[in-house]
């Protein structure tokens, strides 16, 4: 049974593309065939962060509007085989996504894949809200900081009404996820902590993303940072949120990056 | 060393300030005139079988921490409901009639 996944916050520049690749990579690692769809028109970026933006000829908008088959719109990933993309349109407008060709695409999608992870885009609008149309789970990304937590609560609220589960008065699973902590300065007082993101979004937590250098390392490469450095602190807590997602019962460490005695002296120096 | 310590713990802030704000924004966003909706529908529902004068009607709703209240005021006339359309105007110029005027009260939790 396909899983429809979206990934979403309301705000921007949080980490949902990069999230959205690196789960994508996680998942099909793990053996699960895998599609993330791009959703934002007219500013795509997952092709990129992904590595496979000179690979685009059909999008999304293609197939809707029957200028292309899905299957000639599919881009598969030239590291894992399990992994699709399906990428958003460049040239037209986010009023080019419409709900009756989003849903024949899901709908097709299904019966091909195990996860559709839908990447949303920022704001409330048309593209956010078909992305989180058909889905049946959401992980919300999310700093610790104030612009980004209310927007998630936002985003909250549009998840248990507008999908097509809420309105049929099922549930949605939400998750969250927090992205670029700091633990110290979190510590310090300086950053809101995990304990008062949960407290004020009163949504279950599925992992921390610590912030790292490795996640620019690997977009600037176009790789998910889970392939890229899979040892990596971010990758490894993105393996963790993948392991929970497919509902395994592991706690819920952050991970740092783990460097030696030696190797803490060596660089200094070095710097 | 003191105040450079309080200076830096901005987080209880940043907590507190967005705590208010959603306490406001999620009965806010969630319905925008919840009250104003509810009026207009209670009063077209009672309004099929009854007539009654729009300024008698009074709705009121209190907001507790587990649960809020719903109160719904609305003067009736004493007529028979077959007649309702045809007496209305009569029935509310009979000072009789409106001082045996009902009220319905409404409760929700």
């Amino acid at each position: 049974m396909a899983q429809v996944l979206v990934v979403t916050s309301g705000k921007g520049g949080v980490g949902k593309t990069t999230s959205t690749a690196a789960l994508g990579a996680a998942l099909a690692l793990a053996g699960e065939k895998v599609v993330v769809i791009d959703f934002d028109v007219g500013l795509r970026n997952l092709d990129l962060v992904l590595g496979a933006e000179r690979r685009v000829v059909f999008d999304l908008i293609n197939v809707i509007h029957g200028v292309a088959r899905l299957q000639q719109a599919l881009i598969r990933d030239k590291r894992l085989e399990n992994l699709h993309l399906l990428a958003a349109s460049q040239t037209r407008d986010k009023d080019a996504l419409t709900e009756d060709g989003v849903a024949r695409v899901i709908e097709e999608l299904r019966g091909k894949f195990d996860w559709i992870i839908c990447d949303s885009p920022a704001g409330i609008e048309r593209g956010a809200t078909l992305a989180m149309r058909h889905a049946d789970t959401a992980i919300i990304v999310t700093n610790p900081e104030i612009s980004s937590v209310r927007d998630s609560d936002r985003i909250i609220g549009l998840l248990d009404s507008k999908t097509i589960k809420a309105e049929r008065g099922e549930r949605i699973d939400k998750h969250l996820l927090i992205t670029r902590y700091h633990q110290a300065r979190a510590a310090r007082g300086e950053m809101l902590s995990i304990d008062d993101v949960l407290e004020i979004l009163l949504c279950p937590l599925i992992g921390i993303i610590p912030e790292s250098k490795e996640v620019l390392r690997a977009s600037n490469v176009g790789s998910p940072v889970t392939l890229n450095n899979a040892h990596s602190a971010p990758a490894r807590a993105y393996f963790d949120a993948v392991r929970r997602l497919k509902g395994e019962q592991i706690p819920m460490l952050i991970p740092s990056e783990s460097r030696g005695f030696l190797n803490t002296l060596f660089m200094r120096k070095a710097a | 060393m003191s105040m450079f310590h309080f200076r830096s713990r901005s987080a209880p802030i940043a907590r507190e300030r967005l705590q208010i704000l959603l306490a406001h924004e999620r009965t806010a966003s969630s319905h925008p005139d919840l009250l104003g909706v509810l009026r207009e529908e209670i009063l077209a529902i009672i309004g099929r079988h009854v007539t009654f004068e729009p300024d008698k009607v009074h709705i009121k709703m209190n907001r507790g921490k587990s649960v809020s209240t719903l109160a719904v005021d609305i003067e009736i006339p004493n007529v028979t409901p077959r007649t309702a359309g045809v007496m209305d105007r009569n029935a509310r110029l009979t000072p009789n009639r409106s001082c045996n005027d009902s009220v319905v009260g409404l409760g929700v939790a």
